[in-house]
This record gives structure tokens, sequence and C-alpha cells, in this order.
């Protein structure tokens, strides 16, 4: 079921520390190498669990992926955690040659994902990983929505037989689903039904189209919401769906709108259902310091900006 | 040391200019591809295959083989015909190199080539890699070792003294490195482009065992190799000094040949350079 406002304010980094220590348990294949931040993104707990299962390497993010590479070459599930500006950014090629090119079984899991990552600026801001990350051929890309989500996300790497990415927040975000919720691999959940537009959100942008579609609804505006949880690979059975049944689609991340899940959304419908869309998102421009909110509304990532886009391209629909 | 005799010594040597003339052929047949650094690894490379790895043609995934990773990937013309005359594929197949529908990619990739370990051509992420592998064996207490050749061009990517700083950290003295220290990468001599000397120092200071050999003798290859699986707690480099183009005279030592293949004229001087021994 999903949740409304107000929401329990979760961390995603929590909710990956432990599933992680569950998921070492379950699975004595299952190491880790760090990069610095084993404490602020939580596999500290893994170091404390498996003290020899995490590998340590310092501030040398490329090292800890061709390490990973090579660790999961000899059969390990081998987890690469750390910010995501050091882990997808600056070790790109690296995961390109020793990662995904090869096929190997490494886990490449990412906080500080987006604007959200606050006071650091836009050092630390990467509104860039979705799409560098799902321009290699043969990487599944996730993005969570809550911290439920993101300790679900351990749980469906662990059994996919390939790389993955997977990217969250640095901030508590909202819980907008339960346990019992169902999450799947390449399936995107329509989280709240409605059939004049609709909502596609990944990560914290899933709570704001919520919103956004509690808003739209007291304007008579029934908006169907989609958690694109997988943007690789992409559920366009969903999303064709959604296109020809509600005619018109906002895409909503906290990314650059140059190549993440509206991009790839519009890719996919443009094909067969081209309807009017409309893309919140990071406007091709670099983040700066702030509270996390602060920041949201100033580069308009809010529900009101998702609901201000619903009736434009209802508007260009002919509504 | 364990006797190594003139029959395995002559054995590898002829092995070796076996090697030798495939990679001048497939360079030659393409007319691209990296002749030069293919053949300063040469002879560590035939140590290595016909000497040293415990592998399994038949079986090239067995999971207790030594694993050997080029580093280098641009020098794989040796890898490839090495792994041919190991019986890992058709000698033949080798004639197929950078061409379309090729299991032979211009530089190595994993999944196509029967005992490639390593995706490599971006330079500088294979030691890195090798300690993951190492890794992998210590934790798992295995007895297989890693095998790595680098460029000594590798040596101006800072991922490699990473992976150095972490060989050293984790103490895996089952990872041996080797330096292919031929002195000239693509735009140059080493000591123009980036100086490296004193090389053998820095790995020293990296808390590494540090060889220093003739990278074309036999013995000082083979005799190097035991002394870094004997040597506990640390890993070994072996910087191997070598010839770019070694053994075809009007290659050596010459920048030309770093990424160039011979004209059908200095493909019949090659090979008759290259005379197989009895």
């Amino acid at each position: 079921m999903t949740l409304g406002p107000p929401w329990k304010m979760e961390s995603q980094r929590g909710a990956f520390g432990k599933a992680l220590v569950e998921l070492g348990r379950r699975n004595p294949d299952v190491v880790v190498v760090g990069a610095d931040t084993t404490e602020s993104i939580k596999t500290m707990d893994f170091a404390k669990a498996f003290p020899d299962r995490l590998f340590q390497v310092g501030i040398a993010e490329p090292n800890m992926m061709s390490i990973a590479a090579g660790l999961a070459a000899a059969g390990k599930i081998a987890f690469a955690a750390t910010y995501s500006v050091f882990g997808s950014a600056h070790t790109y090629n690296v995961i390109r040659q020793n990662v995904a090119y090869t096929g190997l079984n490494v886990k490449i899991f990412c906080s500080h994902a987006g604007l959200t990552v606050g006071p650091d600026g836009a050092t630390h801001q990467l509104n860039e990983d979705i799409g560098l990350m799902r321009g290699l051929p043969g990487m599944t890309v996730l993005v969570p929505a809550d911290a439920p989500e993101a300790g679900r996300c351990v749980d469906v790497a662990a059994e996919i037989d390939g790389p993955v990415y997977c990217r969250f927040s640095r901030s508590n975000v909202p819980t907008v689903t339960s346990p019992e919720d169902p999450f799947g691999l390449g399936k995107a959940r329509v989280m709240r039904d409605g059939s004049d537009v609709t909502l596609v959100g990944c990560g914290i942008m899933v709570a704001k189209c919520l919103e956004a579609a509690d808003a739209l609804a007291k304007a008579g505006v029934r908006a169907r919401v989609i958690n694109l949880s997988t943007v690789k690979p992409l559920d366009t059975a969903t999303l064709d769906k959604a296109a020809r049944e509600t005619g018109a689609i906002v895409t909503a991340e906290e990314h650059t709108v140059v190549h993440g899940i509206g991009a790839a959304v519009a890719a996919a419908v443009a094909q067969d259902h081209p309807v009017p869309m409309a893309f919140v998102g990071v406007q091709d421009v670099f983040g700066e310091s702030g509270e996390a909110e602060e920041l949201l509304k100033k580069y308009g990532l809010t529900a009101e900006k998702i609901e201000e886009a619903a009736h434009r391209v209802l508007k260009l629909r002919g509504r | 040391m364990s006797e190594v005799t003139e029959e395995q010594i002559a054995n590898l040597k002829k092995q070796a200019t076996i090697l030798r003339r495939h990679i001048i052929r497939m360079t030659h047949n393409v007319q691209s591809g990296h002749p030069g650094g293919s053949m300063s690894a040469c002879d560590l490379v035939a140590a290595l295959y016909f000497h040293v790895l415990r592998v399994d043609p038949a079986n090239p995934t067995w999971p207790e083989r030594d694993r050997f990773v080029l580093s280098k990937g641009h020098a794989c013309p040796v890898w490839y015909a090495a792994l041919a005359e190991r019986g890992f594929f058709p000698v033949e197949e080798l004639m197929t190199f950078r061409k379309i529908d090729s299991r032979l990619q211009g530089h190595p990739e994993v999944g196509t080539t029967p005992g490639v370990e390593n995706a490599a051509g971006a330079e500088g992420q294979g030691l890195s890699f090798s300690v993951g592998l190492a890794l992998a064996s210590r934790i798992d207490h295995k007895a297989w070792r890693v095998y790595t050749i680098m460029g000594d061009g590798e040596q101006d990517v800072g991922q490699t003294w990473e992976a150095a700083m972490a060989g050293a950290k984790f103490g895996l003295d089952n990872l041996t490195a080797f330096v292919d220290r031929n002195g000239i990468q693509q735009e140059g001599r080493t000591e123009d482009i980036m100086p490296l000397e004193p090389l053998a120092e820095k790995w020293r200071a990296f808390n590494w065992h540090v060889l220093s050999i003739d990278g074309h003798d036999f013995r000082q290859i083979l005799s190097a190799i035991e002394e870094a699986q004997r040597t506990k707690g640390r890993p070994t480099v072996i910087i191997a000094r070598t010839v770019k183009g070694k053994g075809v005279s009007f290659m050596e030592n010459k920048i030309k040949y770093h990424g160039a293949a011979t004209s059908d004229e200095e493909l019949k001087l090659a090979l008759a350079e290259l005379e197989v021994p009895p």
C-alpha cells in the first residue's frame, strides 16, 4: 500500500547498511570494498560483522572498483560502495572496462546522489550518474524511492548475475512504501492509479509526485503515479500503458534532465505511444550549498513544479 | 631453486620464437595492432605459459587455475599466441585477430577468448584487478596465484600506485607483478614522456619485494618467479629490462613499432630473422 503524508523520514544509508549485513550473514561470498567513507555510508556495520570481508582501500575509488571486479571475477559478490560522485563519476572508465564490459558481479551502491547532499555543494552533488550508468551496456540501474526500497535493492542486486548501480540519498527521505509492497527488478510500480496524467518519479521525487497527485486531485485531475525504482531495464510495458491510458506524462528526478529518467521514459514511449511530456529535474546546471529542501525548491524539484508541469502537458494534449 | 634443464630453456626459447612469428604475422595481416610491446613481453609470457602457470586449456575456467592478467592490453597478440600454442583455441584462429566477428579482439575481452582473464586497453587497471583476484584466493584459502604484466607506460597511471599501496597493505604474497621495462611508450621514450626512474626504488618505497632482471633471460625470469613464490608477507614486482620489438633487428628499440605493423617487405625480413630452432 502507498503511504501518505506526513511521512516517516528514514535513512536510505541505514537501510542499505542493515540489509548488507543480513545478506552477508546469508551469503559468505558477499564482500565489500570501501574507500574512506565506510562509516558514513554504513558499510562499517558489515566490517564489524565480517572483518575479513571488507577491504578498505582509502581515497582510491578506481582501485576500489577494479579490486571489486577482481574479487567478482574469482566468484565473489562484490559491493563497491561510496558517495556517488566518487563511485560513479570519478570511476567511470574503470566501471566501463573492468565491470560492465567484463560483465562482472560488482554491485555499486552509491549514497549522496543528487542535490540533497546539501551544504557540501556542487562538487558533491552528482546529478549525472543515472545517465552515465544507464548508458553502459549490461548495467542494471536502481534508484530506491525510500529507505525500505534501499534495503530491498541490496537483495535484488545480489540475485542479479551481473553489474548493478544503485543510487540513493544522503538525507533522510520520506518512507512511501511498506515492506509488504511488491518490489521486483525491472518492474515500475503504479503507486496510485489515475487516468488523466501520469507522474513518473524515482528516488525522493516519488514522494513529491504523490504530493502533486494529491494537489491535482483537488483540481479534479486524476494522476497516476509510477515509482521507477528500476531505471534499467526499463519497464516499457507499464510506461506504454500509462501513455496510452492517460495520454500525458510528467517525469520527476533528482538528476539532470539531459539524460536521466525523463529521457529514458521519453525514448521508450515516443516509439509506440508518443504523448505530451514535461521534465522536472535539474535543468543542465550545477548545484550549490544549501539545505536539502532549500535546494530542491530553488532548483524546481518540488510537488508544485510537478503539478504545474501536469497542467502544462494536459493543455498540450488539448484537454 | 628447482633445477631448470638446458633442454627446458631451449624449449622456452623455441616457444618464444614461435610466439614472435605469430605476433608479426597477426599484426601484418590486419596492418594494425601493437607488435613492439608484444615482443618485449614475449619471453615473460612464454616463461609463464610454458613453465609456470597451472592452467588447463581444456577447461579455461578451471577454478583452481593460476590467474594471468595482462594489464598492458595492447600487447594481446602475445597473449593470444601463447593461448593458441597452449591449446586454448586453434592456432589458425590467430589470423582472425582484429577482424570482424573474431574471438580475438583488438584489446582483450573477457568471455570471448578462451583463457583471457581480464579486459584491458584503458591502461592502469590490471594491477588493481589482480589485487582483487589475489584477495579472493586468500580469503578462500586457495593455492592459486596471480601473475600480472604491466607496461612501463602504465607506471604513469595513478591507479597503478593505488594498487601498489593496496597490494602491500594486504600483504599479498600470492601476487607477482612484472613491469615490462622496454623504455618506450606510444609517443616516445618513457624518460622523456614522464620519467619513471628510479623505478625500483619507487616500488621498494611502496613496500613491495622488488627484483630487477633481464626480461629476455629465461633463467633470470624463472629464478625471479621462484623467489616471488617463496617471498612471504608482501607482493613481488619483477622489473624486467626488455627491448621493444625484441627479436627482429630493425624493430628493436624503435618507437614506431609500438603501434605499427610491418610492411610486406619487412614481414619477410622479420620472419627470416625469427627462425624456429630445431
